[in-house]
């Protein structure tokens, strides 16, 4: 801001021109060195945006490259000139912001509409494909034959030999045809016949997609390609019907269930291979009505809550408590100590959280060891809440200790002093003077830390797993938050369904969303302290 | 000024993508530029694998006049594989373990394979069940794995002839001091926080009860589920008589890991485990034998799960047929399966090359006589809906808990699952 406006102190009517005072000493909107800043910043994001183009032209994604193009100009525009200043920080924070925050959240909100997951990641038009390649069954007892791929006329051509019977033939779209004259080569594969090039394997592999798909009508089936040099004769088992929309395989119809994304035979049994459709809110409706969801959704809630607040709260108040014993004037060594209280914090914590783990097994582990005890940690519930809550304080404290160490820096040591000469205790003086001035750096801390906890997945999946798991309910654990029970009814080992994954983040999102704004407006009354 | 400037622009932005495409050159598989010359064929395999793969693979690629790319995926193979694939941008050859097969048929990411009897007749039998789905072959399986029993012969010169029997052994060895533990048994997972169904299936089997029914076609059927009936409860009652308020001899304590832990430092005459462990115990010095994992007294075989190892070509890479070929040709061939072996001591699934296997190392014999019994993990989707539930059963047993009401809860959610998935 100095640099246009000059010091804060100088009355602004009062700058004769724009590059006023500050001149000599920052280098001006006219400078050099600005102007060089500046072709290097714009050739910057000319370049990123090239490079980012590059591969999207060379994909065809013309909305992606419209994209780029626009926001490039946006910010060719922004920064070429030295006005604009407001715009110059509005917008890196409001791009990150949309690639960040928004554009994650309208994809989750757009998966949760539909059906995705395992069996219904594709169109139908891949089903439909699936179905009938994995459909192709050998014929029992045919003969293999040897492939030589080749071409007339630019046409693909199937030469086939039957190394049993030392024939050759050509097969192509309209059917199989014996050639003579041809030579054989090692392993009994044509290498060369009149009128027909050979394909080189490279050639042969750079039309592997028309090799693929490749079929010579024979009686009751085709020859198709397995691999470059061997055909085999099959049949395909299931075909799909444009006219009822139906896949057959001459007995049973699979009719298209488009609601469901998958083919349904009259019995109710559905073909493995389903394409993903829109629900509508199905996904969403779901996760409030179906009872295996909905059950146990207000117990979790209850506890995932305890534990957010019972993180938040130990963690600060051990925190806040390490800060003030270290701040105390009289304190000797206290550098050591804040290194020794930071460690924690500069540990990588999902490791940490793996060796806390083993460290509570019953038979092995070194907490049972070190204290002498049999003590089945995260066996039971109790005992396993309380382990996730010491090892995650453990984690979060020196995070508060951090801040609060801080904070306690900027009081005022005259605001205690006087406290004093007023005849205050030292609680009183730590609850009326450093409390209220304490908080006002922690509180916004608090909230978002409480958000953070709220959906630690980590600090309880790499714990416990969620468990224990009682034995008359096998699905949800004594200390699984929302978002681990969520994460293995989605995914977990339950096979990946994004659809209702989407759907309950969307939830879990509200609902942080709720308690953080509550929370952070709770904190301005603490402002009302200063 | 404002010209010299937007020169200056221009010349930065050139070097700028000038650079940024020099970078990008090597081996950016998934650029998506495939010239019609030379087509990449990229294969997707742990990094053992890779590097035994790559020498046959670049064989492979100079005989064609074809190049070949070998990517090392480390971890969440199938889940990066389903990912990538639909993203236009998987493998055309992907290394990994046939009980994938049922979630990537029904995404549609893998083609069948289609070899003759003869071929098909070289593998052994349980290789050849377990990459057949649907009444179709959608993998060339290289290696078999499976539990067995490894004995410190040491501490136990003959083997238990049934599982009894072995817990009597180690509870005499226990008491008399030699050993910590009755049995190294892994009940849960490296988590440590849930069951392992697959360590407690051969007891659960010798108990009596089965997961799923098997269809016609030879596939397991999950119309017919196995949790919850009175044979399922039968077999649980055995667990938990062995559990930790029975015989203290199954803990919930015991992963994989700890397990070998204890054998390899002779705190327990026993241990349940694969051939991953082989290498882990002759380093360690033990003097062991390994012996099909024994039954219960008068109890039904214990069937352990078999896994395989298979090569798969996915149906949405851009070299399919050159990946066919690559898959039956070169990695079907014997001296592939041998290097496979040589690199790491699995039950080779070739016959020729299990012969070499077996010639080299004894025991390569042990592990495929305690195969015999085995049954392929079930590959079908469905299995999804039982691991969390009968994982958190098997917990519920070997704590203690009432077995009856446990089982019963544990069926009940699988069924519950499996009706969400159908």
């Amino acid at each position: 801001m100095t640099v246009t406006h000059g010091p804060r102190s100088r009355p602004r009517r009062a700058v004769p021109s724009r590059e006023g005072a500050g001149r000599d000493r920052f280098p001006g909107p006219g400078s050099t060195a600005a102007t060089l800043g500046r072709v290097l910043a714009l050739g910057l994001i000319i370049g990123v945006a090239l490079w980012a183009a590059a591969p999207l032209v060379s994909a065809r994604q013309w909305i992606g490259v419209g994209i780029v193009a626009g926001v490039t100009a946006l910010a060719v525009y922004v920064y070429m000139s030295p006005r604009r200043l407001p715009a110059k920080y509005l917008l890196p924070a409001t791009l990150l912001l949309v690639a960040f925050q928004v554009f994650p959240v309208l994809y989750t909100m757009s998966l949760a509409l539909t059906n995705i997951g395992d069996g219904h990641l594709g169109t139908k038009q891949e089903a439909i494909a699936a179905i009938e390649a994995s459909s192709v069954r050998r014929e029992p007892g045919s003969a293999e034959y040897r492939l030589t791929v080749a071409e007339t006329d630019g046409s693909l051509v199937f030469l086939l030999a039957d190394p049993a019977r030392r024939r050759a033939y050509a097969g192509t779209e309209d059917g199989l045809r014996e050639i003579r004259g041809a030579s054989f080569g090692a392993g009994g594969r044509v290498t060369a016949a009149e009128g027909y090039t050979v394909l080189t394997p490279a050639q042969a592999a750079a039309r592997g997609e028309e090799v693929s798909s490749f079929a010579v009508p024979v009686d009751g089936g085709a020859i198709r390609a397995q691999g470059l040099t061997r055909a085999y004769e099959g049949r395909a088992t299931l075909g799909y019907d444009v006219g009822c929309d139906c896949v057959s395989d001459g007995t049973t119809t699979w009719r298209a269930d488009d609601e469901r994304g998958r083919f349904t035979a009259p019995d109710g049994t559905s073909l493995a291979q389903g394409w993903k459709v829109g629900v509508g809110w199905a996904n969403l409706t779901a996760a409030l009505t179906n009872p295996k969801i909905n059950t146990h959704f207000l117990g979790v809630f209850v506890w995932n809550l305890c534990y957010a607040i019972a993180v938040v709260g130990l963690t600060a108040a051990l925190g806040v408590a390490a800060a003030l014993v270290l701040h105390h004037p009289r304190m000797r060594g206290v550098r050591i100590y804040r290194t020794l209280v930071v460690l924690p914090y500069a540990m990588p914590a999902f490791a940490m959280l793996l060796v806390w783990r083993d460290m509570f097994n019953t038979d092995f582990g070194l907490v049972n060891r070190m204290l002498g005890v049999d003590v089945d940690w995260l066996g039971t519930p109790l005992t396993a809440r309380v382990s996730v809550l010491l090892v995650q304080v453990w984690l979060g404290f020196p995070y508060m200790f951090l801040v609060a160490t801080g904070a306690l820096q900027t009081i005022p040591a005259e605001y205690l002093e006087a406290a004093q000469v007023d005849g205050a205790t030292a609680w009183q003086r730590f609850r009326v003077v450093t409390l209220p001035l304490l908080l006002l750096a922690l509180a916004p801390l608090l909230v978002s830390s409480f958000a953070f906890n709220f959906n630690n997945f980590n600090g309880v999946f790499l714990v416990t797993a969620g468990g224990p798991f009682p034995s008359d309910n096998p699905t949800v654990g004594a200390t699984d938050l929302l978002i681990t029970y969520t994460f293995r009814l989605a995914f977990g080992e339950q096979g990946a369904q994004y659809g209702l994954a989407s759907a309950i983040s969307i939830y879990v999102y509200l609902i942080v969303a709720v308690i953080s704004i509550i929370g952070f407006r709770r904190t301005r009354a603490f402002k009302e302290v200063s | 000024m404002r010209r010299s400037f937007v020169v200056l622009a221009a010349c930065l932005s050139l070097t700028a993508c000038g650079g940024t495409a020099a970078d990008r050159k090597p081996g950016d598989a998934s650029a998506g530029e495939q010239s019609a010359a030379s087509a990449t064929l990229t294969i997707w395999a742990d990094q053992k694998r890779s590097e035994t793969l790559k020498p046959f693979a670049e064989a492979f690629a100079e005989e064609n006049g074809v190049k070949a790319e070998i990517v090392v995926v480390a971890q969440g193979q199938q889940q990066t594989f389903v990912t990538a694939s639909q993203a236009g941008k998987g493998p055309d050859v992907l290394v990994g373990a046939h009980d994938w097969i049922g979630n990537l048929v029904q995404n549609g990411l893998i083609e069948p394979i289609h070899m003759t009897e003869d071929q098909q007749s070289g593998y052994v039998d349980v290789a050849r069940k377990a990459v057949t789905y649907d009444g179709q072959v959608y993998g060339v399986p290289y290696a078999v794995e499976n539990l067995a029993l490894y004995r410190n012969t040491d501490l136990v010169p003959d083997a238990p002839a049934t599982f009894d029997e072995l817990i009597a052994t180690g509870r005499e060895l226990k008491e008399k001091g030699e050993v910590e533990q009755i049995v190294g048994y892994p009940i849960s997972q490296q988590n440590g926080q849930s069951g392992d169904t697959y360590h407690m299936y051969p007891l659960y089997t010798s108990g009596g009860a089965h997961l799923f029914g098997t269809k016609p076609n030879g596939d397991p059927d999950p119309a017919d589920l196995g949790v919850g009936t009175p044979a399922s409860i039968a077999a649980f009652k055995k667990i938990a008589a062995l559990g930790e308020k029975g015989a203290g001899a199954l803990k919930r304590s015991f992963t994989s890991d700890n397990s070998a832990a204890m054998f390899v430092q002779g705190k327990t005459a026993f241990l349940v485990a694969g051939p991953w462990r082989l290498t882990e115990v002759r380093t360690a010095g033990v003097k062991y034998d390994v012996t099909p994992v024994p039954a219960f007294k008068d109890g039904d075989p214990a069937r352990g799960f078999v896994g395989v190892q298979a090569f798969f070509v996915a149906s949405k890479g851009r070299n399919k047929a050159l990946a066919q070929e690559f898959v039956t040709n070169t990695l079907a061939s014997a001296d592939v399966a041998k290097a496979l072996f040589d690199a790491e001591p699995r039950m080779p699934a070739l016959k020729t090359a299990l012969e070499y296997a077996a010639a080299k190392d004894p025991d390569v014999a042990k592990f495929e006589a305690a195969a015999r019994d085995g049954v392929p993990l079930p590959a079908i989707p469905q299995m999804v809906a039982v691991w969390q539930p009968f994982n958190a059963l098997i917990h519920s047993i070997v704590k203690g808990d009432p077995v009856e009401p446990a089982v019963k809860a544990a069926g009940k959610a699988i069924a519950e699952q499996l009706g969400q998935t159908e």
